[in-house]
Formats: C-alpha cells, structure tokens, sequence
C-alpha cells in the first residue's frame, strides 16, 4: 500500500520532472551555441577564404556533409529561444498550484528574469541589450495595450471617466511634483553629492516614477478578480496617463539640457499635453474608423479578416508615435472604436481568431517584459544611494496615498455611487509601476544625465517594492478587507433588457427635468450611431439588427455549438408537440461566392433558427453566458471543463428514456 | 418667470416636498420653473399633451409609459406634488440616509421603490406580475418594427424563463428584484440633480 503511493506521487511528479529538463536543455542549449557559433564563425569565413583560394588553385577538398553556421540565424534564433523561455514558465508556474496563488505570475518571471540573467552574466559576460527600450515600446508594449483596448469595458469605462481622468492627469502630475520637489529638497539637505542634482532632473525623475504602469496592474490585479468599478478605475488611470507622462518627460527632458523653465514653457506643455491626449484618440478612432470600413468587405476573403485588426491598430500606434502623440491612446481609441462594428462584419472564426491572437501575443509580451526587467536587473550599471533610492520609494507611497485621498474627496462630490474608504485604500495600493517607467529611464541619455544610474537603480527598486510587495500582499488584503469581488459576469438576457430599458427610461425623465445629462448624450450618440455610422460600417443586413437581437443571437449561437459539440440534442423526447411543420424548414442558399467550409454564419434562415430554438428550449439546463471575462487564462468556459459530466449523464438520460419511448410498456 | 415661480410655491410647501421627497430648497425651486415652463395652460397642473409637447420624449420608445407614470390611478391632470413624488424616485441615495429612523417609512428613492417604480412601468394592469404579453409589449417597443412576432416571441419567453423561479411563466416583484441583483441600480437609476 506504502509502495503504491509512493509509486504514485512519483508518477505525478514526473511530468514537472519533465518539464524542468525540458528548460534546463533550453537554458543550455541557449548558451552552448552561442558559444560554438563563436568559434564556427571564423571557421566559416576561413573556409569561405579557402573557397576562392581553392577556385584559384584547384585543390579538391572534401564536400562538408555536416558544417554549422551559426551566425546565420543567430537574431530569430534568440528571440525564439527567449519567447520560448518565457512560455516554459508559464506554464511551469501552472504546475505548482500553491506558489500561483501566493505569489503573482509577475514576480516569479523576474526572478526568473534574475536568474536568467545571472546566468547569462556567468556564462558569457555579456547581456544581448534585451530590453532596448526601442524593442520594448516597438513590439513588447503594443500588444499588451491593444488586447487592453480591444476588450475594454465601454460601459463601465465611460460611466467613470471622468472619476479616471481626474486620477490619471491630475494625481499624476501630483505625484510627479510632488515627488520631484521633495526628493531635489532631499538632496540639498543631505551633504553627499546628491547636491549636485538640480531640480529639472529631479521632476525628471519625479515624472518618469509617478505614473502607474498597464502592464502590471493588469498583471496582478487579473489574479485578484476585483469588482469591476475598481478594476476599471485603476486600469483606466493607468492607460490614460499616458499622455501626461510623455508630455512631462519630453517637458523635463528638453529643459533639463537647456537649464530653465518659464511661464510660456508651463502654458505650451499644458497645450502639448491636450494636443498629446486628443491626437492620439483621434489618430485610433480614425484608423478605428478604417479598419471598421475594410472589414465590410471582406466577405470574400475571410481569412486575413483578421489581420486587418492587427494591422490597423498597430499603424495607428506607429503613426502616433512619429508625432511624440500618445500611441498607448490611440492604440485604446482604435480598439474601443472598432470593435462594435468588426463584430458586427466578420465571421464567427475570425472574432475568435481576433480574440485568441490578442491574447496570445499579450501574453507572451507580458512574460517577456518580466523577464527581461530580471535579467535587466542583473546586467545594469547601479549606483546605490541609500537617501536617494530609499527616499524614491516613500516618497511614491506617500504621495500616491495623498493624491488619491485628496482627488477622492473631491471626486465624491460628483458622484452617484460614492468610493468609499475601502475602495480608495485599494486604488492606492494598486498603484503598481513597472517596465515602463524602467525604459523611460533607459532613455535617458547618459551625457545629459551623469546621474542616469542612480535614476535606473531607484526605479528598479521601486519597481520591485510596488511588484513584489504591493502585489504579493493586495490579494490577501483585499480578502481581508472583504472587497467586493468581480462577479462572475453571467449577463442574462434579463440583464440586457432591464438594463436597455432603464436607459430609455432614465433618458425620458432627463428629458422631462430638462436636464442634458449623461443619458442624454449617450442616447444622442446611439442614435446618431444608429442612423449614419452603422449603415455606412456594417454590412447592409447586419445594420438594422438591433442591439438586442445581436445579444440573442449571440447567446443561441454559443449554446447551440455547445450543445452539438457535447453530443446530445440529435434525438429529442418530444414531450412539446411540435407545432413548426417540417415544411416550414428550408435551408438557406448558400451564396455561390461563399465558401462551403464556413460553418458558422450569424444570420440564419427562420426555420434553422426555430429548429435551434426548439432544441435549446427543451434541452436548457443552466444557461451558459458570455464571460465577460477579464482573466487571461480562461477565455471561454470551457464546456469539456465544467459540466461535462452532467452532460454525459444526461446524454445518458435521455438515451434511456428514448428507449423507453420506442418500446412502451 | 423666476420670481413668479418663487411667489406662487409657498415656503410650507417647499418643507413638505422637502420632508416626503428628500429634495434640497433649491433642487425644488429649480424644478418648479421647469415644471412652469412645461405648464402651457398655467393651471398649475400639467395634462399628458404638456408631456408630449417636449420632443424627446415623442421619439423616445418607452415615452408613452413614462408619462403615464406621472399620473395617478386615472387623473388626467398632475400638480407639482405628484410631479416630484414621481422624480424623487430619480434622487441618488446618500449615505448619510442609510442611518435615519428605521421605523420611518422608506424613502422614495430606496433601491426597492426605484425597482418597484420600473416594475410597474412593465406591469400595466398592476397585477403585481409581468406576464409574458406585457413583456412582449415592452420589447416590441424598444425593438422596432423589422423584427417578426416570433422571434421576439422567444426572447420574451427566454427571458422569463430565466427569472421565473416558482414557474407561473410569469415575473413577479420578487424575481424581478433578484434577477437585476447584480445590476447596479442606485447608479443606473439615479439622475445628478443640481446640489
């Protein structure tokens, strides 16, 4: 009995056995060939000189069956292993359920990261630059933002947006000051050589360390499955402070060279910052606009659909950032644009492959900046100064708690739904920063900046204190405080109507109090949406489907592929006499240009439609609903995870009384 | 007009709206020019054309019943009580609320009396059910005329299907409440009067 279990706990541990050989020989094989490939390169040149001298002379050498060629294929290479690396992780980290619930992902891919780089660092002596911050703001951030954007809440964002706006331009600029003052007023009191650090660099600092990073708030507040009003309210100020911190860190930039800053240069950033902010949403909602056209016509060819999602939204980000705009926004503004009126055009395949890609590529990215945040740690030049870097840390949980208790108590006088003591505590502690204040500060340039290192070692500290100990403990806290959590979001078709319903009806009494409020634009909007906008965006019978019907369609559509993934539904006990005559039944002509294997269109002839109907009335059990799901490793539930074997069973019922049914007795 | 509406809205009367609705002095006044302003015939009462004069209101799909709402069990004629008796329903709830009297009656903007008032925008013939017909009514209104009777048919019964909890294929108060348990109803069914 002893030796079974045993037998049996061994067995259990293979696959991890496994999987860490499987890492080891990477980690190896990363290392090794580089190495050989040192050697092999100049032993390919030596023969490429042979070659010619051979032509020349005519000496036969021995055809090479086996040569290697390292050099060849050395970026791909590397990248690959990295992303690879990354990838191993994850899942790794999944196998070990108790250290996933302790600890979030992020902090154990730093130290990963840190091992990685201590390793490196031991192996060859020298980092490859992996987080260059032109790789990290070119393809590690975008698509982290887009998923963000793409599957952004509107409803809940634009409820609260100005509550977001407050906390993300002004608490930023706030904590920016706020922290440059003090930490300049620091250094000239204390009598070392910080004194030497005027005040322009400081705001400098001050600007880069204040704003709160996407990338890890998503991180770990996705683990901790709060309420969505803070989660939006957190996630929001993140996304939106964008375009205050590339005005201020352009702002500070140029002047700490020039040395001074006058009034006109305070009024031309304000102007900057708004230029900043709205041109990056219009240059999203524009190329939103376009990609939300463009699929209109891809009726045809409905296998790049895709891509033009892709594509557009990362040219949006591109085109921003060549005018120093905020891309971030205009990657949000595009995503959040388009959406509505992609889903609306292309096939069901593609709305999948839309959304699994984006979360995918989010995926891997977020690893990979934690990752390499690690491994960036160890290969940095730092320059450890108690006062300085310690100061940085209080002084960004000093002034976050400051700025967030102040703008609240003004913020709740607008307010419907006030934030209570509780929600502003978690607001402030999720005030994470991350790889993105990391590589402002990489930015720096080293001639302009000669305490550039000192910077880099405050925000790596920072940036592990607000990771590490910030999001270790806010799960726990937040247990603690007994935060409302997120609520498995099943929207039921009730949901839907009740809540369309209160807003025609909220609107109606706006109207009657003469009040031009938050319905009554909203409602204008839809309007204005519905007349000109959806007939111009949307495939021209899709146009008119209203709002609910979509919803409906939506909801049967998911549970009738359910249902005939699961097996049952093809012999039904007819205990409602059927009233809809097989005659009633025509399948729908298939257009010539379609393709056949297209399986699922949204739009159904009425008969399939009854048909479908017929089997989810008799055969509803518990309603699956659309997840609006803000967790990325579950994107749908997962019929063959939960459920499954009550669908067994009831396959098995329903065969049973079906028997029963042919053979009364 | 202003200082017409103040001379003719007595202060006795302000106290008393203020007392049975929880409005402040100057949401009141403020309401009361509008509800001047909408009062054409100056009887100081307004009919149900006075509704239907403001232009939103036609194009909007539940117009109809929100009106009707104003108006008690079969007046034609609502005077300005009546008017804000029914928009205190709108007032968002404040905290400080929550500690007052428990033995005073509930104040008309507590999240069951702004559920109950929308229930009864559903609930027509006041039977204290939504049954499927009436439901059908209010889709059909808020649906338009390109879907057919069938499918909308489905929803309806989809729909109570859902909520129905003791299986009388009809929405009672009681399922109506718990099935917008998780909608946020003090925020989607307050309006931002002036402070």
């Amino acid at each position: 009995m002893m030796a079974k279990m045993r037998f049996v706990r061994r067995v259990s541990s293979l696959p991890e056995f496994g999987l860490l050989l499987l890492v080891i020989f990477v980690l190896l094989e990363g290392s090794l060939l580089p190495l050989g490939a040192a050697s092999s390169t100049s032993k390919s040149c030596e023969e490429a000189k042979q070659g010619h001298t051979e032509v020349h002379n005519f000496t036969k050498k021995a055809f090479p069956v086996l040569g290697v060629d390292y050099g060849h294929i050395k970026n791909p290479f590397e990248i690959s292993l990295w992303v690879l690396l990354a990838c191993l992780m994850k899942l790794g980290f999944h196998l070990i359920p108790r250290l996933s619930s302790i600890v979030p992902e992020s902090c154990l891919l730093i130290v990963v990261g840190l091992l990685v780089g201590g390793l490196i660092k031991l192996a060859r002596e020298e980092v490859p630059p992996v987080l260059d911050s032109k790789f990290f703001f070119l393809y590690l951030l975008p698509p982290i933002i887009l998923d963000a954007g793409y599957f952004l809440p509107i409803r809940p964002f634009m409820e609260n947006l100005g509550t977001i706006l407050m906390f993300a331009v002004i608490g930023t600029l706030w904590n920016a000051f706020f922290i440059g003052g003090l930490l300049y007023g620091i250094c000239q009191i204390s009598n070392s050589d910080l004194t030497a650090i005027g005040i322009l660099p400081c705001l400098l600092f001050g600007s880069i360390i204040s704003a709160v990073d996407p990338v890890a708030v998503l991180a770990v507040f996705e683990e901790i499955h709060i309420n969505e009003l803070l989660h939006i309210l957190v996630f929001g100020e993140s996304l939106l402070n964008d375009a205050v911190t590339v005005v201020l860190y352009h702002l500070f930039e140029e002047f700490s060279v020039d040395g001074s800053v006058t009034v006109l240069d305070g009024i031309l950033g304000v102007i900057s910052f708004l230029v900043v902010a709205l041109g990056g949403v219009l240059f999203g909602a524009m190329y939103g606009f376009l990609a939300a056209l463009t699929s209109r016509f891809t009726s045809h060819t409905r296998v790049i659909e895709p891509l033009f999602a892709f594509l557009y939204s990362y040219m949006a980000y591109l085109s921003a950032e060549v005018f120093h705009l905020s891309g971030i926004m205009a990657l949000i503004a595009c995503g959040a644009v388009m959406r509505p009126y992609i889903e609306a055009n292309i096939s069901h395949k593609s709305h999948t492959t839309i959304k699994y890609f984006l979360k995918m590529l989010s995926s891997v990215s977020e690893t990979l900046i934690f990752i390499f945040l690690g491994v960036a740690t160890v290969d940095g030049r730092h320059s450890w100064n108690w006062i300085f870097v310690t100061m940085s840390v209080v002084l960004c949980l000093v002034a976050r708690v400051i700025g967030v208790v102040g703008l609240t108590f003004i913020i709740n006088k607008f307010r419907i739904v006030k934030l209570t003591t509780k929600d502003q505590f978690i607001i402030a502690y999720g005030g994470l920063r991350g790889a993105i204040a990391f590589s402002l500060g990489f930015l720096l340039k080293e001639d302009h900046f000669h305490m550039r290192d000192m910077f880099l070692t405050a925000i790596i500290t920072v940036i592990f204190f607000t990771v590490f100990v910030q999001g270790m403990t806010i799960k726990p806290l937040v247990e603690l405080l007994a935060v409302k959590k997120k609520q498995e979001a099943k929207r039921s078709i009730n949901e839907e109507i009740h809540t369309q319903f209160l807003d025609h009806l909220l609107t109606g009494i706006e109207d009657i109090c003469g009040h031009y409020g938050h319905h009554h634009w909203k409602d204008k909007l839809n309007r204005f949406n519905k007349k000109y906008v959806k007939k111009f965006l949307i495939v021209s019978e899709r146009s008119k489907e209203p709002q609910l019907i979509a919803f409906y369609h939506k909801m049967e559509m998911k549970q009738a592929i359910q249902l005939v993934e699961s097996g049952g539904g093809s012999k039904l006990p007819s205990a409602v006499p059927s009233t809809v005559s097989m005659q009633n039944i025509q399948p729908k002509n298939p257009p010539a240009t379609t393709k056949p294997a297209e399986r699922v269109l949204p739009q159904l002839s009425k008969g399939r439609e009854e048909e479908i109907r017929k089997i989810l009335r008799s055969n509803l059990q518990r309603t699956r609903q659309r997840l609006h799901s803000y967790n990325r490793h579950t994107l749908v539930a997962d019929p063959y995870e939960d459920g499954f074997s009550d669908l067994i069973l009831k396959k098995q019922r329903m065969m049973a009384i079906d028997k029963k049914v042919h053979n009364p007795r | 007009m202003g200082s017409r509406a103040s001379t003719l809205l007595r202060e006795e009367e302000i106290e008393e709206i203020k007392k049975e609705t929880g409005f402040s002095h100057s949401q009141i006044t403020r309401l009361y020019s509008r509800f001047t302003s909408l009062d054409k015939g100056e009887n100081g009462t307004l009919s149900r054309e006075d509704f239907q004069r403001i232009p939103e209101l036609a194009i909007n799909p539940l117009g109809d019943r929100i009106i009707n709402a104003f108006f008690p069990e079969g007046e034609d004629q609502v005077n300005f009580r009546g008017f804000m008796r029914t928009l205190a329903h709108f007032r968002p709830i404040e905290d400080n609320e929550k500690n007052k009297n428990p033995t005073a009656s509930e104040p008309l903007n507590s999240r069951s009396n702004k559920l109950l008032f929308a229930f009864r925008l559903y609930d027509l013939d006041r039977d204290d059910k939504i049954s499927r017909d009436e439901l059908l009514q209010v889709l059909r209104m808020m649906v338009g005329v390109n879907i057919s009777d069938e499918q909308l048919g489905s929803i309806a019964d989809r729909t109570i299907q859902e909520a129905d909890t003791n299986g009388d294929s009809c929405i009672s108060f009681q399922e109506f409440i718990k099935v917008l348990e998780k909608v946020d109803v003090e925020q989607k069914m307050s309006i931002r009067f002036l402070h």
